[in-house]
């Protein structure tokens, strides 16, 4: 059964329409990458998928005893984050379920998720003071607090530079391999054939939705890819 | 020191508008952080001129001050929210619109009826002498409730803080809290403001969290640290206000200044021998 099933999918926003009759499934195990370019909709797929935004028409279904609010999610950092005053176990644990406090497993789950990430010596560290890569991370371990299947990332090697990205890839890489569904938003789309499995390409309708190395043949595919060259 | 503030203490009026005045402090301290966080500083100063507002009408009408500011302060908050979350009109020229708006009807009211006269000038300014039995009842119930609310909460208020998308995509209901928070903010400048002064409010919300922000690392000691130095410099502005015979709102915003001053100093001074 897949994880997420999207069917006749159609969003709008702000009474414009963002995404239109976009089918699509993601299955356990998946890694899936969206691609397209700015203002294509993948942002407002995200947003859908993360319950944030109701379809105009269509349906986003979850299944293999997914919630929706079991998606863990890696957004794109705010500016207001920069100078936000909190330790990176604060963080990480802000990933997890209060009721209204942490139960003792979910602190658990928290610091394994920061021993994953190899930030436990970094736990009482000044979150705004680490570098841009730590700081991903961090909001990686906070993402895997909340999920044990999906994850979802959005543009998560932004501002970073060439061998913080491939680290923060062999992550995800690692992540994957044990099993997490990954879905990643991305405009890099080297990168996207390279690592992932499958491919979605969005321009408000699907453009191709299949095979990463099918993808990367097809016509849509080179054409995309050339014209960032 | 201890003997002024022995000697203060002797005043029933001044003993209430310490127990008053502290705990307004701590509950701004604690809102404060969350707030100056979210960039929504501006919000108090915001509703402490729509609070001037109220008092104004209820001058004209001869009803009870905070029966009319209650209200219509808790009002403002929520018309606030909805209107930054709705995204047509930005959320600080909203506050500038809906505070100056306040402000022009109070004028004009106040103008009309009774004309600019001492009354007046503590709605403006504050007066220590303003505060009631009633007052310190509501103050001790406000003060309570945002502290219950706010060590029950907290987890949540710091995800939200944090990350409001997030937070959103995990469940937590991001508008109940954004909303909690608006409504306790609303209230305690209600009470605070009579004290303080509409005009000098606001600062209790904003100095509080900066000061801490300078010295801590940690969203738990922020809060802590704020809450003492609110209380600490509330207490030092009332001494000062006492011995010198000067306003006490302005005195306790100084007295603020005067310890992000020094807290800024501070901060620098480690980040340059660590």
């Amino acid at each position: 059964m897949s994880l997420i099933a999207c069917r006749d999918l159609c969003l709008a926003y702000e009474g414009k329409t963002a995404v239109q009759d976009l089918t699509f499934s993601v299955e356990p195990g998946d890694y899936l990458c969206i691609v397209g370019e700015n203002g294509s909709g993948k942002s407002t797929l995200i947003k859908a998928l993360l319950g944030l935004k109701k379809p105009k028409s269509g349906s986003i279904t979850y299944g293999d005893g997914l919630r929706q609010t079991e998606v863990g999610y890696l957004p794109q950092q705010t500016p207001a984050q920069k100078d936000f005053p909190a330790s990176v176990g604060e963080v990480v644990l802000s990933g997890c379920r209060a009721k209204p406090f942490y139960p003792r497993g979910e602190k658990r789950r928290a610091a394994e998720c920061m021993e994953k990430l190899g930030l436990t010596e970094m736990k009482n560290a000044c979150y705004r003071e680490l570098s841009g890569g730590q700081q991903q991370r961090v909001l990686l371990a906070r993402a895997l607090c909340a999920t044990r299947k999906l994850l979802l990332l959005d543009e998560p090697v932004t501002g970073l530079d060439p061998v913080i990205s491939a680290e923060l890839y062999r992550i995800i890489q690692d992540l994957n391999d044990e099993g997490v569904t990954i879905i990643m938003v991305s405009h890099d789309v080297d990168c996207a054939i390279e690592r992932a499995r499958t491919i979605l390409h969005l321009r408000t309708v699907p453009l191709f939705f299949g095979p990463a190395e099918e993808y990367a043949d097809s016509e849509i595919g080179r054409t995309f890819m050339e014209g960032r060259d | 020191m201890l003997d002024a503030l022995r000697e203060m203490l002797s005043y029933t009026f001044l003993t209430r508008a310490l127990l008053v005045g502290s705990l307004v402090s701590l509950c701004a301290a604690l809102l404060g952080v969350s707030l100056v966080l979210k960039r929504y500083s501006m919000i108090g100063d915001g509703l402490s001129h729509v609070g001037f507002g109220a008092l104004a009408i209820a001058t004209v009408l001869h009803a009870a001050p905070l029966a009319v500011a209650i209200p219509v302060v808790v009002a403002a908050a929520f018309l606030l929210l909805r209107i930054s979350s709705s995204g047509r009109i930005k959320g600080d020229a909203a506050i500038g619109l809906l505070s100056t708006c306040a402000l022009a009807v109070g004028v004009i009211l106040i103008s009309l009826s009774t004309g600019m006269n001492t009354e007046v000038n503590n709605y403006l300014f504050g007066s220590i002498l303003s505060m009631s039995r009633g007052d310190v009842i509501l103050s001790a119930s406000i003060a309570l409730a945002v502290l219950i609310l706010f060590i029950l909460f907290y987890n949540r208020i710091f995800a939200v803080t944090f990350d409001e998308t997030f937070a959103r995509a995990t469940g937590v209901r991001v508008g109940a809290y954004n909303a909690l928070i608006a409504l306790l903010t609303a209230l305690t400048i209600v009470v605070g403001m009579r004290m303080m002064g509409s005009m000098l409010i606001s600062g209790l919300l904003i100095f509080p969290a900066l000061s801490a922000m300078r010295l801590c690392k940690r969203f738990r000691s922020v809060i802590i640290v704020a809450a003492f130095v609110s209380v600490f410099c509330f207490f030092l502005g009332t001494l000062v206000s006492y011995l010198a015979a000067i306003p006490t709102g302005a005195a306790v915003i100084c007295a603020n200044m005067i310890v992000l001053l020094l807290l800024t100093a501070a901060g620098r001074l480690r980040e340059r021998i660590l």
